[in-house]
This record gives C-alpha cells, structure tokens and sequence, in this order.
C-alpha cells in the first residue's frame, strides 16, 4: 500500500542544501506528507488547554488536513479524536468549538462518549424488528479514532503515531525550556486571527527559520532605524534538526535603555516614527532575551519578539495554499500597562504587522515564481551545507536544512 | 421614526447631524480608495484610536486585532512605513459603505455603526471580496465638522487573505 516515495522525487545531490521544487506543488507529495509527517513520528500542537477549560468543552481544529476534535472529557482528561463518524465518515463536531456532554453524530445518530467509544446506533435494533444493524455489530469496533495526547505548560499536543517518543523527550531540552520561558508562567489569550497564503505550507515554515532574511526583507526597522545590531544572537536546533530557536539576547539593562533613548533615528533622513512607543517595551526576562522565535517540526511556532507573545501553526490547505493561525497571549501577572504595550507590539505582527507582513506574502511570490521549473532546486547554503548549529545567527540558513533534514527522515527521501 | 418596527438601538439624530457623519464615512473610504492616504489620519481627532478586528475576537472581549492605533502619530506611522517600508504587491481597494445608523449619543459625541465590503484589486487584474464588516465609530460633531474619536473596524472573517498593509 505505501508508495515508494522515490519514485515520486529524486532528491538532489548537496544533502540538504538543495531542495526540489516539484515538493512544492506536487499533490502526490502532499499526500504523502499526511501520511508520513502529519500522521508520523510528531507531535502536533492542537490547542490551548486553557481555551477547553471545562469537562465537555471542546474545539475542532486539524493535524495536517485531518479534522480533529480537541475536548475534556468527563474526568477532565484532555482528549484528542479524529473528527469522522465510523459509520460514514462525517464529521461529528461541526461548530468550531463549544461543549457537549457525549458526540453524536448529526446524519444518523450514531452517539459516542467523549473518549470516542461507540454507545449506541439508532434504530441499531431495527425499527417492528425489521432491518437494524446485523447480530454481530460490536460497537466496541466502531470507535471514533482516539490520538495520543499530552499537554505541557498548556500546550496540547496530539500525534497519529505510536513510535514517538514523549512529548518532552522529543523535543529535547533546550526546546523545552524556552517553552518553559515564553508559555510556562501561563497564558491569557488576548487574541486570535488567521492568515490565508497562497503558497505551499513548508514555503512559510522555511521563511520562520530564515533569519538570514529577517533584517533585509523586513524593512521597517531598517527604515525607523530600529534594529539592534550590536546585540548577541544565535541559533539553536534540536538534535538531528528538527526543532529550532533563533534569539537575540541583550546583555545588559543599559543596552535595553541606549536602544529606547538613542537609536531612534532613520537610516533615510527624515524617517522617524511620530510614535515611537510602537517599540518601546521593558525587560521581561532575566536572561535578556529580546527576541526568540522556536520552531516545532513540522509546523508550530512559539514567538517573542520584545514583549509580544504569539504561537502560530501553519495549517497546509492543499499543495498550494496554507493558513496560518495566530494565537496572541500576555500572561496572568501582566499589569495593565504591560497589557497595553503587548497590544501596541502586537502591530509588529500578523497579517498586518509592520515588521512580519511580508513573510505573508513572499510565498507566493516563490510559488509563482517556479510554476514551470519542477525540475530544478533552490539552494540553502549560507553558513553551510549541514545542520551543525551556529552561533552567528544572521548569515546562515542552517534551522532551514533542520527543518528539510527532519522532512527528509519523515518522508524516506 | 422607525414606523413600528423592532429596531435593536437605533435612535433618532437631526438631519444635519446625520449628513455630517454621512459625509465624514463617505469622504474616508474615498481617500482610501483615491490612494490619498496620507489624508487619511485628518479624518480622526488629535486624540484618537483606531482598531481593525475581528467580529470573533470583538464579540469574546478579546483586545488584540489585525492593526492597533492607539495614537495619530501610529496612524502616521502606519502610512509612512507603507509608503517607505513595508513590501507588498500593489493593489487597490473600492470600499463599498452602507446602512449608516446612529446608536448613542452623549453630548456632541454620536456613536454609529456602518457595514462595509472591500474589493481588493491587485496589480494583475486578481478581484476578490477581501473584506466584510461593520464600522463602529464614535465620531465628534463641532459645529459642521465631523471627525472619527475612534474607529473599530470589526471584520465578518477571521481570516485575512495574505496581508494587509491599507487600512480599511
């Protein structure tokens, strides 16, 4: 039944350091990719714990293209089910999210508790002892398919596969404790929004990873003269990879407060923001972190940039097209004032942000771009050809061979 | 004034009043629409707030939106960096404004609700609905001026296609 996945694409010499573009486009590829990544050796994010805070509360959401339905059952225990009758296939839970005491199917009934066991079939016993279902119906072979699910710092995470390891060994430890950082003191949703793009859902999870882009495609701060060039940055990747983190520490308070005081000023003449405020945070972490945005493979990521706090999943919507949901956060001790100044940074960010509204749009652009040259590959070599991590994180491209190294064990290629 | 009809809060405001308020929304989406942008922030107060959002997040009492000016000079900034900074695809919008009702009033201060649809059109000819919502102002009548205090511009959509880099 499985493809041989080498007959769909021949990777190109370079290791990961050429990547074809046919994987962009080719629905055959696709498809596989929700057999071999979505439904493989992952864990996928799927929810906020805290959203789904009561026993029947529930959200529907996707691992990859598949519809999920996220719940806490009757115990309280987090539970995670893929959305799909087992009599015919529909989906169960239609409403984006709301609560529910047991999942009953709309089409004919069939009714499940919420760990997905089948309780009953209407007119399972026919109807003047006519039809109904045959003697040897065992509901306890009709289920809803129940995933593995594990909920750290209120993050839940689902997974297809039964080879995984734990959610926190699989992420490792460095990736763990700037979760720990960003999400672990809780978190208070302050908003969520999606972005639609018309490109290949791995085009944007290469652009998270880029930070060899990150101060020239951006040019907001360039053009305010806001960037902080003397600041200490790095990357971070998991073993083998798949994960990353790219930060920029800032050493000391006094650097946080020359960069608020002096550094305000345009590359152009004449450039100056009317309301610098836009920029101007506080310290929030002991350790100086001014900027830090983590990748979980294949599609999630835990963002801070200066005080504003967001988790995004890039959701593939067929081979050419993705949507990216935003989740925006402060945390429970948040004064109104650091309320006030998450809200004002949250114009950095999103489909609207001044500093990441290009990473919406420059996806397709390469999409287009490439529409007639399935044959040739692009190239990732800035700072290398491996995934050997480095400390300089602005002339590399290593977290985006991370990311094709964990795709190239997932997919066999 | 509403002939019987069971109408969820609107009330009734003197013909002036109203075509002042008419013109203020009309005249805004038209200097949008004519690319006139940088007249875009003398449609609001010194004082002033502006808030695109969705309709999901506006009706949770959820704070966070797509953009948020919480002074002219952010509205100012919006437009320089969209002018100097920001890369995107040319394109243009038509806003198409309508059902403009009045909701409170608290001295010379009207709040009024509008609907809106915006079709973007981008630089190859591509035409799509980007937008549906509704306008929720609070807007200042002094003498035979009207001006924006505050803006909320509540979209129908979670979902932004691509980005958004014009206000609405």
């Amino acid at each position: 039944m499985a493809t041989d996945i080498k007959n769909l694409v021949t990777w190109p010499d370079d290791g990961v350091s050429r990547i074809p573009i046919q994987i962009y486009t080719d629905p055959d590829i696709y498809g596989e990719e929700q057999q071999r990544i979505f439904r493989g050796p992952i864990w996928s994010f799927v929810g906020m714990a805290d959203e789904i805070a009561k026993p029947g509360d529930y959200q529907t959401t996707y691992i990859g293209d598949t519809p999920v339905i996220v719940l806490r059952d009757l115990e309280g225990e987090m539970q995670v089910i893929v959305n799909r009758c087992a009599h015919r296939g529909n989906l169960v839970c239609i409403a984006k999210e709301g609560h529910a005491e047991e999942l009953t199917c709309v089409y004919h009934n069939w009714r499940y508790d919420l760990q997905g066991n089948l309780k009953s079939v209407a007119f399972g016993k026919g109807v003047g002892k006519q039809g109904g279902m045959p003697d040897d119906f065992n509901r306890e072979e009709h289920g809803m398919q129940r995933l593995k699910c594990e909920v750290y710092a209120g993050l839940v995470f689902a997974t297809f596969s039964d080879e995984v390891a734990p959610l926190t060994e699989w992420l490792g430890e460095e990736m763990v404790e700037n979760i720990d950082r960003v999400v672990g003191r809780g978190m208070v949703l302050l908003g969520t929004y999606s972005q639609y793009m018309p490109n290949n859902w791995k085009l944007y999870m290469e652009n998270v990873r880029d930070s060899y882009h990150a101060s020239i495609l951006h040019m907001f701060q360039a053009t305010f003269r806001i960037n902080r060039l003397s600041m200490k940055g790095g990357i971070k990747l998991s073993d083998g990879g798949w994960h990353h983190i790219s930060y920029s520490i800032a050493e000391t308070d006094k650097e946080e407060a020359e960069y608020d005081s002096k550094k305000l000023r345009a590359v152009k003449d004449g450039y100056t923001l009317a309301d610098p405020t836009l920029v101007k945070g506080w310290r929030e972490f002991d350790c100086g972190t001014t900027l830090a945005i983590q990748s979980v493979y294949p599609n999630f990521v835990v963002q801070q940039i200066s005080n504003s706090l967001a988790l995004r999943l890039c959701l593939p919507k067929g081979p050419e097209e993705c949507e990216l949901m935003w989740w925006v956060f402060g945390v429970p001790e948040d004064t109104e004032e650091k309320r006030k100044i998450r809200i004002k940074q949250s114009n950095m960010i999103g489909p609207g942000g001044v500093i990441s509204m290009e990473d919406g749009v420059v996806g397709g652009w390469i999409q287009r771009g490439t529409k007639r040259d399935q044959d040739k590959s692009t190239v990732v070599q800035m700072g290398g050809r491996g995934i050997e991590p480095s400390a300089e994180g602005r002339a590399t491209e290593v977290s985006i061979r991370g990311f094709w190294q964990g795709y190239r064990d997932c997919m066999g290629v | 004034m509403h002939g019987g009809l069971i109408v969820d809060g609107s009330i009734s405001a003197p013909g002036d009043v109203r075509q002042l308020i008419s013109d203020l929304i009309i005249e805004y989406a038209h200097a949008i629409d004519d690319d006139r942008l940088e007249s875009w922030t003398d449609f609001f107060t010194d004082e002033c707030s502006y808030r695109i959002i969705n309709r999901e997040n506006h009706d949770k009492g959820r704070v966070v939106g797509i953009m948020d000016c919480s002074s002219k000079g952010m509205l100012q900034d919006r437009i320089l960096a969209l002018r100097e900074a920001n890369v995107f695809e040319p394109h243009t919008y038509r806003h198409i404004v309508s059902g403009t009702r009045v909701v409170g009033q608290e001295g010379d201060v009207f709040n009024v609700e509008t609907s809106f649809l915006v079709v973007r059109t981008m630089q190859e000819g591509d035409m799509a609905v980007f937008c549906t919502g509704k306008y929720i102002d609070e807007i200042v009548v002094a003498g035979s001026t009207a001006r924006f205090i505050s803006r909320i511009v509540v979209c129908d959509s979670n979902r932004i296609d691509t980005l958004i880099v014009i206000p609405i």
